[in-house]
């Protein structure tokens, strides 16, 4: 038994005032509980400034050699940000450019939360260095949609990936779900290309190429950096097969 | 992560010279272990030196018939390498045996071989390490030490090495090409890379200071057949329990010559030629592979809860020379 699943980009109100979103009430609540915590503390103790602890002092003497600009061209759309040397890809995407999109999970390329595409091949997000791609094109689960014309707002054209996991159910909580899909796409492109997996090649050093065929054991090997907490794995390799048979990467 | 400052260098003469013009510079060239061990504060590099666009990313033939590998060849694109797979299919199927999908596409050819173990106490900062610091103790010795080394341990330090690839690469006799700040350039065997702990587990590799990798280099394709066999937790995306690389040129139930490499045993990659002297011109019947096996493991020393990794290599080592023998090799065995 499936939960019926509610149409996508269903109208929230006019497009100059979007109704109230999950994400809008929490960071509203966020935002009066760090206040009050922020009064409360103000009544109590001062509060100190910032420590300078994580500066070291030939830093100190130019705050500016830890900042960086970098350029990323984050689904077809160029951004420059100033950030940090320490800032990873993903602290670049979800907190200087607010694409929500990449999660963070383990924060060391354990889960694959944050999977996202660097000029079309997958990688963590979080264990790479924003400054690192300067330059480079960069997809997250935001830009694997299309829009449905020049606008980019709702209703939009789900990608085959997104439309399979709704359909199988791919997820339950769904955090790890932006993850899963775009390992999927450059899992799928791989593929395509002929690239080996450890279940594929064998010790003749069969080429495989067109003879690629992604059964159930390839999806779930060439998937394996990414975990799904809730376990909806038989749904995620549904979800997997069905785009793989109908984009020919399956063959 | 403690703050650095951060240069990107155009050429690898620069990137030596870059590494040993700031006190505590490190190279970043993937970064999947180098930026994990930063956010837990077990590296603690003051200046990165970013060799990502070297321009080492190609692989050429060798006028010798062999392979040369640029150091920032990304783990996939060299598993996925036709000649690889054709000529060394061993290295291909040792590469796509570790790791994920999408650190393979970020993970180099140098940085695969520079990567630090995984010893659960190196990464507990809470408790003492000779590895990180020179001295403190080894908290695996008398630990927890299910992954810990059986060969050429020491009183100080029982990691392993984790590399899948580097083991393949020692059965397959490579080389490490480097580049000093001085630009003078030297070749590595792969024998002599890696070190065992001794008094000094802190030092896991022979490069010098500021010497940076450009190349590894392969020497024509072996003649017989060639199977990486790794046995492990899970079936997917987890490191080596044991793994046994194995090069058999072999006809008619009688072996030529092998060679063999052992992962997870040892601080490097474990190679004993005394054993595989006695497989040569022999017939590898059981007698013979469970004399190699002990050859192998000569002096093997467990240290409680890896105990069983002395046995169990013996018997995968086995199941392999019986695989290498057959007229036609099975399928690759999932492990």
């Amino acid at each position: 038994m499936t939960t019926p699943i509610p149409p996508q980009g269903a109208p929230q109100g006019p497009p100059d005032a979007p109704g109230p979103t999950r994400r809008a009430a929490i960071q509203r609540t966020a935002a009066s509980v760090a206040a009050l915590s922020a009064s409360a503390q103000a009544q109590l103790v001062p509060i100190k400034p910032a420590p300078a602890l994580m500066i070291p002092p030939a830093a100190r003497k130019n705050p500016m050699s830890h900042l960086l600009t970098t350029r990323l061209i984050v689904n077809g759309q160029t951004h420059e940000l100033q950030a940090d040397s320490r800032t990873t890809l993903l602290d670049a995407l979800r907190e200087h450019l607010d694409f929500k999109g990449p999660k963070k999970g383990c924060d060391h390329g354990q889960c694959g939360a944050c999977t996202v595409l660097v000029e079309g091949r997958r990688i963590n997000a979080c264990l790479s260095l924003a400054v690192m791609h300067d330059g480079q094109a960069i997809t997250t689960i935001e830009g694997l949609s299309t829009p449905a014309a020049a606008t980019d707002k709702p209703p939009t054209t789900l990608h085959a990936l997104q439309a399979a996991f709704l359909k199988h159910d791919g997820f339950q909580c769904g955090y790890c779900t932006p993850g899963q899909i775009c390992s999927a796409a450059g899992m799928l492109a791989e593929a395509k290309l002929g690239m080996p997996s450890h279940v594929s090649d064998d010790a003749s050093g069969n080429l495989g190429g067109n003879q690629l065929m992604l059964t159930d054991e390839e999806i779930r090997e060439r998937m394996s950096g990414n975990i799904c907490r809730c376990s909806a794995y038989p749904n995620i390799v549904a979800a997997i097969r069905e785009v793989a048979q109908q984009t020919g990467a399956a063959a | 992560m403690k703050a650095f400052t951060y240069e990107r260098v155009t050429s690898p003469e620069a990137a030596a010279q870059a590494a040993v013009a700031t006190p505590g510079a490190m190279f970043i060239a993937g970064g999947t272990n180098l930026l994990d061990l930063m956010k837990l504060q077990i590296e603690q590099p003051t200046h990165l030196v970013d060799v990502n666009r070297l321009g080492l990313d190609q692989i050429e033939d060798t006028a010798d018939g062999g392979l040369r590998i640029g150091a920032l060849v990304r783990n996939s694109d060299l598993a996925a390498d036709a000649r690889v797979r054709q000529r060394y299919p061993l290295l291909s199927q040792a590469l796509l045996s570790g790791a994920s999908g999408q650190l393979r596409n970020k993970a180099t050819t140098g940085g695969n071989l520079l990567q630090r173990t995984r010893c659960y106490y190196f990464y507990d900062t809470s408790k003492p390490c000779n590895k990180r610091e020179s001295g403190a103790g080894c908290s695996a010795i008398g630990g927890f030490n299910r992954l810990h080394a059986v060969v050429g341990a020491s009183e100080q330090c029982i990691a392993v090495h984790p590399s899948d690839m580097a083991v393949a690469m020692r059965a397959l006799d490579a080389a490490v090409e480097t580049i000093s700040p001085t630009a003078a350039r030297r070749v590595i065997p792969i024998a002599d890379f890696h070190r065992l702990p001794g008094n000094t587990p802190h030092l896991e590799t022979t490069l010098q200071p500021g010497e940076f990798i450009t190349s590894v280099t392969l020497p024509p394709a072996p003649a017989g057949v060639q199977i990486y066999r790794k046995v492990r937790d899970r079936a997917s995306y987890a490191f080596a329990t044991i793994s046994v690389a194995a090069i058999v040129d072999a006809s008619a139930g009688r072996v030529r010559s092998a060679r063999l490499a052992f992962g997870g045993l040892a601080h490097q990659p474990w190679r004993v030629t005394a054993a595989e002297t006695l497989l040569a011109n022999a017939s590898g019947d059981a007698a013979t592979r469970t004399a190699v096996g002990e050859a192998v493991l000569k002096g093997a020393r467990g240290q409680g809860h890896n105990d069983f990794k002395i046995p169990l290599v013996k018997r995968v080592l086995s199941q392999v020379l019986v695989q290498a023998m057959q007229p036609q090799p099975l399928p690759a065995v999932k492990a």
